[in-house]
C-alpha cells in the first residue's frame, strides 16, 4: 500500500469508530486527540482494526507513532508496503 | 469446539463483551440458563400483554449526535448507530419528600434551580458538590471505597436535601443499605441527574434485539438454557464450563456477569476463598396497565421517588415490603417521536422488599401475599399519583423470587453484592467478573461493563500472543 492508501485505510478506520465525527477537515498534522473525541479505548480500537483488517501487529510500545495522521502513515508505510490497496 | 472466551449470561454486560470479542474475530459464546436473554433487564408476555422486568428507564442519556459520554462511547465501541437503541427522553420527574419536592429533567439546570428553590441555603453547597462529582475520577478502577454519605455530609447540611439526592440514586442503583460507595455515588449522579432518562418505545426489548441480532450476525454463539453448574479450573487456570446437563465447554477464557458470590461458588472448592456477602437490597413491583394513558388520569412525571418518613430509609425491611417509600414510573410518559405512545396505559409501583420472606412463602400464600402487600404499596403511592384504581385492567407483581429466576442472584439481589470487584479480576486466571458486581451500574453501565472487561482482560496484544500460540 503506498501512504495515500494507508491514509484511507485509517480513515476508514475512524469513520467506523466514530461514525458522528466529520472527518473531512482532519488535519494530518495535528494530533487526533485534539481534533476528535478518542480516548484509550478508542486507540486500542484503532489497533485492533488494522489487525483484523490487515494482520499488521502493532506491539503496545509503539502506540506513541499513533498521535497524527502524518506520523501515523509514516510508522504504517514500511509495515503495510506488501499489502494490497484497499478496494475503492 | 474450543472457544476464546465462554461468557456467563447473556444480560447486558454478557452481550456487550460477547461483541467486543466477535468483532474481533474471537471464537466466544455466551450460555445463559433462563429461557431468554435480558437477565435483569429482561421481558416478558403474559396474556397477551409486553412486560418489561428491570428496566424502568435508560439512564446516561445523550441526544442523538452527542460525542461524549458514556452512551456515545458505547455505540462506538459496540459499532452500533443511536437508532439502534432508539431512545426517546423523559418528560420530568420528581423525588417527593414530606413537604419538599424536586423536580427533574435531562437538562441539569432544573435540578439547580428546583435545590435553589427548596433549599436556599444550601445552593451554594450544592454546586460546590456538583463541581467535586464532576472532577471526581469515578472510573479509576484502582480506587478504594469510601462512604457517599461522608462526602457529601461534607458539602451538604441539611440531611433531607441528603436524603432527598441520594433517594433516586439508591433506589436505581445501589447494592449496599444505607450508604453508598462514593465512585458509584458519582456514576449514578451522573447517570440520573446530568445525563438523564430515556427509553425506547419498545422498551428493553428494542435494545436486547439490536445487541443479540449484532451479535449473531459477527460470528458469535448465543446459547439459551444452557446453565453453568461449575467453572472447571486446571492449575489455577479457568479452561471451561461444565453445563447444568453435564456437557463440559472448553475456553482459554471464562467471563461471568453472574454475579462474584455466584461465580465462585461455581468453582470447584480448592479454589474458594472466603466467600464475600450477597446482596440483600431487593424490591417488589406491581405493573398496572390501564384503560387510559396517565396522563389523561393528572399523572405526568415519567417517575417520581417518594419517601413519606421523616427520614429516607434504604435498607432491606423487617416488614415483607416497606411502604414508606418507593418509585412510581409512567413508561408512557416519555417524549416518543411523531407522537407514539404505548397503545395501553401502564404505572409500575416498586417498593424495597424482605428478600428472605419473599423467598421462604409456600406458594399459594405467596400469590396472596404479593396481591396484600401490593394493595399497600397502592395505598402510600396515592399520596403521589391520582387514583388510577378504577381504570386497572390488569396487574401483574414480581418479587425479590421472581429477580432470583431471572438473574440467578441468591438472595434475588437486584443490584448485585455490596462490594464490588472493579478490576473485574478474580482469584483464578483467565476466570473474569463482567456486569453488576464488577461495578459499572445502569444498563448503560452495565454495557460499558462488559465492555472494559473484554477491552482489559481479553482483547489486549498480551492475552492475544498467547491465544494464538496456543492455536
Amino acid at each position: 500500500m503506498a501512504p495515500a492508501d494507508i491514509r484511507q485505510t485509517i480513515l476508514g478506520i475512524l469513520e467506523r469508530i466514530a461514525p458522528d465525527e466529520d472527518l473531512s477537515d482532519l488535519d494530518d498534522s495535528v494530533a487526533f486527540r485534539d481534533q476528535m473525541e478518542l480516548d484509550s479505548m478508542d486507540f486500542l480500537d484503532i489497533v485492533m482494526e488494522l489487525r483484523k483488517q490487515h494482520r499488521v501487529q502493532i506491539p503496545e510500545s509503539d502506540y506513541e507513532h499513533l498521535v497524527t495522521m502524518d506520523s501515523t502513515v509514516e510508522y504504517l508505510t514500511p509495515l503495510l508496503k506488501d499489502a494490497p490497496a484497499p478496494v475503492s | 469446539m474450543r472457544y476464546h472466551t465462554v461468557i456467563i449470561g447473556a444480560g447486558m454486560s454478557g452481550l456487550a463483551a460477547g461483541i467486543r470479542l466477535a468483532y474481533y474475530e474471537k471464537p466466544v459464546c455466551i450460555l445463559e440458563r433462563h429461557t431468554t436473554i435480558g437477565g435483569l433487564n429482561s421481558f416478558y408476555r403474559l396474556r397477551g400483554r409486553n412486560y418489561d422486568v428491570g428496566l424502568h428507564a435508560v439512564t446516561n442519556y445523550a441526544p442523538p449526535g452527542t460525542r461524549k459520554g458514556p452512551l456515545a462511547k458505547l455505540l462506538k465501541q459496540l459499532r452500533l448507530r443511536w437508532d439502534d437503541f432508539d431512545l426517546s427522553p423523559q418528560c420530568g420527574s420528581a423525588v417527593e419528600f414530606p413537604g419538599r419536592r424536586l423536580r427533574f429533567n435531562n437538562d441539569f439546570e432544573l435540578l439547580s434551580e428546583e435545590v435553589l428553590r427548596e433549599f436556599p441555603d444550601q445552593a451554594d453547597r450544592f454546586q460546590k458538590l456538583v463541581e467535586y462529582i464532576r472532577e471526581f475520577d469515578e472510573l479509576d478502577l484502582s480506587q478504594q471505597p469510601v462512604s457517599a454519605r461522608s462526602v457529601v455530609g461534607g458539602f451538604l447540611t441539611d440531611p433531607v436535601l441528603v436524603d432527598m439526592l441520594f433517594c433516586p440514586l439508591m433506589f436505581y442503583g445501589s447494592a449496599k443499605p444505607r450508604d453508598m460507595d462514593f465512585s458509584q455515588f458519582c456514576i449514578m449522579f451522573q447517570a440520573i441527574f446530568e445525563q438523564g432518562f430515556a427509553r425506547p418505545l419498545a422498551g428493553v426489548r428494542k435494545i436486547l434485539k439490536s445487541l443479540t441480532r449484532h451479535f449473531k450476525a459477527l460470528g458469535g454463539h448465543l446459547k439459551l438454557r444452557h446453565g453453568v453448574s461449575e467453572i472447571r479450573i486446571e492449575g489455577g487456570r479457568a479452561v471451561g464450563v461444565v453445563l447444568d446437563d453435564g456437557t463440559e465447554i472448553e475456553a482459554d477464557n471464562v467471563l461471568s456477569s453472574a454475579g462474584v458470590v455466584e461465580t465462585l461458588r461455581l468453582c470447584p472448592d480448592a479454589a474458594q476463598p472466603d466467600l464475600p456477602p450477597a446482596g440483600e437490597v431487593s424490591f417488589n413491583e406491581a405493573i398496572f396497565m390501564l384503560d387510559r394513558q396517565p396522563a389523561e388520569l393528572g399523572h405526568r412525571e415519567t417517575i417520581v421517588f417518594y419517601n413519606d418518613a421523616e427520614r429516607f430509609h434504604y435498607e432491606p425491611p423487617a416488614e415483607p415490603c416497606d411502604v414508606r417509600s418507593g418509585i412510581i414510573c409512567s413508561p408512557n410518559n416519555f417524549e416518543y417521536p411523531d407522537g407514539g405512545q404505548l397503545d395501553e396505559g401502564c404505572l409500575r409501583i416498586t417498593s424495597l422488599a424482605n428478600p428472605d420472606y419473599w423467598m421462604s412463602l409456600p406458594e399459594p400464600d405467596y400469590i396472596a401475599q404479593k396481591e396484600a402487600w401490593c394493595e399497600r404499596m397502592v395505598e402510600s403511592a396515592l399520596g403521589h399519583t391520582p387514583d388510577f384504581r378504577p381504570h386497572v385492567v390488569e396487574t401483574d407483581i414480581f418479587s425479590p423470587r421472581t429477580i432470583r429466576k431471572f438473574t440467578g442472584h441468591i438472595r434475588g439481589a437486584v443490584y448485585g453484592a455490596p462490594e464490588k470487584v472493579l478490576s473485574g479480576e478474580t482469584p483464578v486466571e483467565n476466570l473474569y467478573l463482567c456486569g453488576t458486581d464488577q461495578g459499572f451500574l445502569g444498563i448503560i453501565g452495565a454495557m460499558l461493563s462488559g465492555i472494559t472487561m473484554a477491552n482489559n482482560h481479553l482483547l489486549r496484544p498480551v492475552g492475544e500472543a498467547t491465544h494464538l500460540a496456543g492455536r
